[in-house]
């Protein structure tokens, strides 16, 4: 589990020393005003897309051995209608949940009040499920 | 060293930020099979406290729980880049997002998230309730509806060419162009 720590304290480093966490960068994505968090995210997807291609031409496995194996994702609506809907609060909060943690974590306490509403709005999805369309 | 040091607490630029966090994809692969994704932590979360039998609910959240320690770990990465890594400089902001800001009585510019929306005392308003709990309620909504975050498809699930991945980045990117443009100068203006 120590593995799992200490890659979520890379991971949210990154994300501080990105700005990633800042509701500002956010506001100006929205506002086509910087090319800054485009570029992130574009050459994170190029750098995941060329490992996962790595992986899967060397066979590279785990460090347990096993195999490496990544399930595909089935569509449905629900990644239409929750897409836009997480879209909105996005640019609310300005923050999706990875940032939020780094937020909460850096001093922003209050963060902790939109990371449980956050569960609660996870929790209500669950609720609901049954009855919303996919 | 010292430029070392220099550049540890400057913003990093979107061209070492953006390979690093790429990286993330095939770090957790190889540490264990695990697949890229932080909302569905918030699931786990769920599954743990509040299951209320629940089908969505009622699975063993056990088996993930690399996932939530990946998450404390955020916290934690979090805490330890602000606190040591940061220099005092103030967020430099395009000018004409500085313009609209201010119109809204917006001005301070010392920390990534600004303490002017964004605090236990706005959180009495509406304008701050609306944006802390409303926004979050929408992103813990949205994303388990959607299926993944902004890590789980955008970057994940692109990086493993998923289809319904780029579905759902397009839809969040329409929504986040709706809020910050066409909703949220009301929500500021409360």
């Amino acid at each position: 589990m120590l593995k799992y720590l200490l890659a979520g304290i890379a991971f949210g480093i990154i994300l501080v020393k990105a700005e990633l966490i800042s509701w500002f960068r956010i506001q100006e994505m929205f506002r086509l005003q910087s090319f800054h968090l485009y570029g992130i995210i574009g050459s994170a997807v190029v750098t995941g897309m060329i490992a996962v291609m790595l992986i899967k031409k060397f066979g590279i496995k785990t460090i347990r051995g096993e195999a490496i194996h990544i399930p595909d994702k089935k569509f449905h609506k629900g990644n239409i209608y929750g897409g836009l809907i997480f879209g909105l609060g996005w640019a609310l909060t300005g923050a999706c949940p990875g940032p939020l943690l780094a937020q909460a974590g850096g001093g922003a306490t209050v963060i902790v009040i939109t990371l449980l509403s956050a569960v609660a709005g996870t929790w209500v999805y669950g609720k609901l499920r049954e009855r919303l369309p996919h | 060293m010292e430029q070392l040091s220099i550049w540890l607490r400057q913003p990093w630029p979107w061209y070492v930020a953006g390979p690093l966090i790429g990286l993330t994809v095939p770090l957790l692969l190889v540490l264990g099979n695990k697949t890229f994704g932080i909302s569905a932590s918030l699931r786990h979360v769920c599954a743990a406290c509040i299951p209320a039998n629940i089908p969505f609910f009622t699975y063993e959240w056990e088996k993930e729980k690399w996932n939530l320690v990946f998450a404390l770990g955020i916290l934690l990465g979090g805490f330890l880049a602000m606190t040591f890594m940061r220099d005092s400089t103030a967020v430099t902001v395009h000018p004409r997002l500085v313009n609209e800001l201010a119109g809204y009585g917006i001005h301070d510019y010392s920390s990534l998230i600004p303490g002017e929306l964004f605090s236990w005392q706005q959180l009495l308003t509406v304008r701050g309730l609306i944006m802390m709990a409303g926004g979050g309620f929408l992103v813990g909504f949205g994303t388990r509806y959607a299926g993944g975050c902004t890590s789980g498809h955008s970057i994940m699930g692109l990086a493993s060419l998923q289809w319904p991945s780029l579905a759902a980045t397009c839809c969040f990117m329409a929504g986040g162009f709706i809020m910050a443009n066409l909703i949220l100068p009301f929500i500021l203006s409360l």
